[in-house]
């Protein structure tokens, strides 16, 4: 294998040994690991109820109220795309369904999904749980502000839904709530809907960055001794990459979302130019609508990789323990996550190049999202050569695993398409788009958001989650929803716009009519399939098989706390002493097929270790 | 077992569906066929990368399911297999990538013979206006747009007089003339879409914008919005019909000008006064 490797080797132990000290008994050298540089310190422990599961500063606590909370949310979101698919695939059947109200699901559906399930759930569901817990902390290392963080995110998601309480209801301007219409009386929701979900999104931003300052300085900071950056897992990487891409793009948002108030509210005309309504012309004049989008998409494509970063370091880890085999190309790996997020924000005006910005902006951007492919390809190549000669243990986990790779490749070469600036002029604002962003960072994501929930939740709750349900969720969660998804792709072919309400008898689309019952009976199954999951769980909590230590037999550090469920604290007395990466698996000579990151070299002397 | 067989059927099912589909793009009746064949091109390098990496995990699946006896290989890295896999991506990623700029290119530059159409949106409705015989379009200002002036055309401007204006929804196109989609809209965004023509353009408030293709099939089309405009933006629709010079030439004959609509308005005050006075 490679020099490189040697390489390494040999700096790492030369820098052990430009540090004195260390340990005692056999192979002391070897086992030696940096002092600590500052002592342990014991946290605050809350005593009451309400300190110990409500306002709680305790990481793992807040991580399942993220979770549950961004799941309700999610459950809301998925009830909206259920009445628009009733709308889609059977119009008329449904009274209550007018124009209003469907453009109304449509934006709370988009905006609950992206945001308020998919970016809370990641980061502050699984980034919550797991950062401590891998890197070797005891929690993160602001508690308070991560309580606070939570209580906006819950604030913001009362916000948000109280929308639908207000006269006019929500706001139907769509997700991405361009202007003027998003203000303007001819869309729904233009007065209290259009306020209030600005306010709900300044409100998560901010709770949003507090949660995020706890991320990265614990993973920055709180890392135990010997949890070098590179031994650190994917999880921990993707997780830290993306909260550094919000912290970089919320802000945009949280702007572009003042400044929209103020349009609103104040009369100002940042994206406001002349216009004339119902024959009187507005007091406003000299905005850019144009202004506005620049600042959503530079949050809201950095956004699809707060979204994807996270998933992608998941599923490595996922792969690699349920496979046996350590994570093929972990530095390629780190570097992918890593440049894939620098990336990210020299590519948002792919999403605007028929939005009349300057055209001649298409060729650059289309050179850098192409430019972005390599790095994702390089990750697919390594989940897939991972697999390869690995032991694959085809349990639940695994396939979810599995599901990802195929939705993800699938999603992720029809972003080619709409990338390659002129192949999208045709399918842009088409279904093709729908298609391709729902199996990319919808279906692809929730893949992950299964696995992971398969995988940890052993750890959380002590027990297994029962299989064989687990397997019918699976299959009836993929098959449904590849077969919703992949012939979408074709009506946008055809060229069937989205955020239509109906199409009447356009002469092209009434083949189409077929396939949208088809993929509407289809959304009502993979929706219902999602409550097997609840089922499971709750079934589960009462008489789950018992999972105890450390159940996968993986090696990273959340596996590895003294009691399981782990406490708060997270550690008992002593902190733990990291040897090695996370993914020693099945190394030639071991006496069982992983070697915990606990595990000191002198204990393993005898196998062939190549990468620490 | 049957894993990797339904995960190679989801494959297959994919691959016969695209094969067999009767659901796929209308016939392309402008000149941005070459979009189409970009999109041919991207499907087979695309679409086999996707066979490819899902028949290779299927392989997988069959071949290193789980054993108890078996150990999986220990291999952190391979450098050079890295390398190749990157390097080919690359090369596939920039094949992919030439046609769609060169197509831009060509998207982004109008030819000289155009004729320009200007097209405004309000919601939500479309409307048409067409230079006279100077070719040249009048300047206009949304704050200029009435009843008598259903265009805000700026009345000191001389190229404005003369302009053909359709206050339709449906615009007829000469066959095989370049025309130049000079788009506005005096409220909220809109697009104005044809699916056989392929090309569109969002129209914005405050500035004009603008596409170019070349209708080369006689027929009616139905336009449609393609940005999301509000409440009624799914009834937004539109028409164009492409006619042959002659029998484009007489329906532009029948068409009123900015002057002649001006004259027409004058005639109808004039009666009123004079009823008045009576």
């Amino acid at each position: 294998m490679s020099e490189d490797f040697n390489d390494n080797k040999t700096i790492q132990a030369q820098s052990s040994e430009a540090i004195s000290g260390g340990g005692s008994g056999i192979g002391a050298d070897a086992d030696y690991v940096r002092p600590a540089e500052v002592a342990d310190q014991d946290l605050y422990h809350g005593h009451s109820f309400i300190t110990k599961w409500i306002f709680c500063q305790d990481a793992k606590v807040i991580g399942v109220q993220y979770f549950l909370l961004a799941t309700f949310t999610g459950i809301i979101g998925l009830i909206l795309s259920w009445l628009m698919r009733l709308q889609l695939g059977f119009p008329g059947l449904a009274p209550f369904m007018t124009a209003e109200h469907y453009y109304q699901f449509v934006t709370m559906h988009g905006m609950i999904m992206v945001v308020y399930f998919l970016t809370a759930l990641f980061l502050g569901g699984f980034g919550n749980y797991l950062i401590p817990l891998m890197v070797g902390a005891r929690d993160m290392v602001f508690p308070y502000l991560n309580m606070v963080s939570f209580w906006s995110f819950f604030v913001a998601v009362g916000v948000l839904l109280a929308s639908f309480f207000v006269p006019g209801g929500p706001t139907g301007s769509g997700w991405t709530l361009y202007p003027p219409q998003a203000i303007l009386e001819g869309t729904p929701g233009s007065g209290w809907g259009i306020m209030l979900m600005c306010i709900s999104l300044i409100l998560f931003v901010a709770g949003f960055t507090m949660g995020g300052l706890n991320y990265l300085i614990t993973v920055l900071q709180a890392r135990t001794r010997g949890m070098t950056l590179m031994r650190m897992p994917l999880t921990v990487w993707g997780i830290f990459t993306a909260t550094v891409l919000a912290m970089l793009a919320f802000p945009a948002l949280l702007v572009g979302a003042l400044m929209m108030s103020l349009d609103n509210v104040l009369g100002t005309s940042f994206f406001m130019p002349t216009i004339l309504k119902a024959g009187e012309v507005l007091e406003y004049g000299g905005g850019s609508p144009i202004l506005f989008q620049h600042l959503f998409w530079f949050f809201g494509h950095p956004e699809v990789y707060i979204v994807a970063l996270p998933a992608f370091g998941i599923i490595s880890d996922l792969i690699s323990v349920h496979a046996r085999k350590n994570i093929f190309g972990y530095r390629m790996m780190v570097w992918a996550i890593v440049g894939i997020g620098a990336l990210s924000f020299f590519v948002w005006a792919h999403h605007m190049y028929v939005s009349g910005m300057n055209p001649w902006f298409g060729f650059f951007f289309a050179t850098t999202t192409l430019i972005i492919a390599v790095p994702t390809a390089m990750k697919v190549y390594n989940w897939i050569l991972t697999l390869w000669r690995g032991n694959i243990r085809l349990n639940t986990v695994m396939l979810w695993c599995l599901g990802f790779i195929v939705t993800f490749v699938n999603g992720g070469i029809t972003g080619i398409f709409l990338g390659n600036v002129s192949v999208d002029v045709p399918l842009s604002d088409t279904y093709f788009v729908i298609a391709h962003f729902h199996m990319v960072m919808g279906i692809a994501p929730l893949m992950v958001i299964m696995g992971a929930v398969y995988h940890w939740f052993p750890l959380v709750a002590g027990r297994f989650l029962d299989e064989k349900l687990g397997k019918w969720h699976f299959w009836l969660t993929f098959l449904g929803a590849y077969s919703i998804y992949f012939p979408m792709h074709y009506l946008g072919f055809i060229g069937v716009p989205r955020r239509y309400f109906e199409m009447y008898d356009s002469p092209y689309v009434t083949s189409a009519v077929g396939m949208n019952e088809f993929i509407s009976i289809a959304a009502f199954i993979v929706g219902a399939a999602q409550f097997i999951l609840i089922y499971n769980i709750i079934k589960t909590l009462k008489t789950g098989k018992p999972a105890g230590h450390n159940p996968w037999q993986a090696c990273s550090l959340e596996w590895l706390t003294p009691t399981v469920p782990p406490e708060h604290g997270n550690w008992g007395d002593r902190l733990p002493t990291v040897h090695r990466w996370a993914y020693d698996y099945s190394v030639p000579g071991a006496k069982e097929d992983f070697i915990t990151q606990t595990t000191p070299p002198s204990e393993v002397a005898h196998t062939k270790v190549e990468k620490t | 077992m049957h894993v990797g067989i339904i995960f190679f059927l989801v494959i297959l099912g994919s691959v016969l569906f695209h094969i067999f589909t009767p659901w796929y793009w209308t016939d392309v009746a402008s000149n941005w066929g070459g979009m189409d064949d970009t999109i041919t091109l991207t499907f087979w390098i695309g679409g086999g990368v996707f066979i490819a990496v899902c028949l290779f995990m299927v392989y997988c699946v069959f071949k290193f399911s789980y054993k108890k006896e078996r150990k999986a290989e220990y291999k952190p890295e391979d450098k050079k297999l890295e390398k190749i896999l990157t390097w080919a991506t690359t090369i596939g990623v920039a094949a992919l990538l030439a046609p769609g700029l060169i197509i831009w290119n060509q998207y982004v530059n109008v030819p000289k013979n155009a004729i320009e159409i200007d097209v405004m949106a309000w919601q939500w409705g479309w409307q048409y206006r067409l230079p006279g015989e100077d070719g040249k379009l009048g300047t206009t200002k949304v704050v200029n747009i009435n009843d008598d002036n259903p265009f805000g055309i700026n009345l000191d401007d001389p190229f404005g007089n003369d302009d053909v204006m359709i206050q339709s929804d449906i615009i007829n196109l000469e066959n095989n003339r370049p025309v130049k989609i000079l788009l506005r809209s005096v409220d909220v965004l809109h697009n104005w879409y044809v699916p056989q023509f392929r090309a569109k353009m969002d129209a914005v408030p405050g500035i004009v914008t603008y596409y170019w293709f070349e209708p080369n099939k006689t027929g009616e089309f139905e336009v449609l919005c393609a940005e999301y405009c509000g409440v009624g933006h799914y009834a937004m629709r539109g028409g164009v019909e492409v006619q042959d010079k002659q029998d484009y030439d007489n329906w532009l004959q029948q068409q009123e000008t900015f002057s002649d609509l001006i004259a027409k308005q004058k005639i109808l005050e004039d009666e009123k006064t004079k009823l008045a006075k009576k």
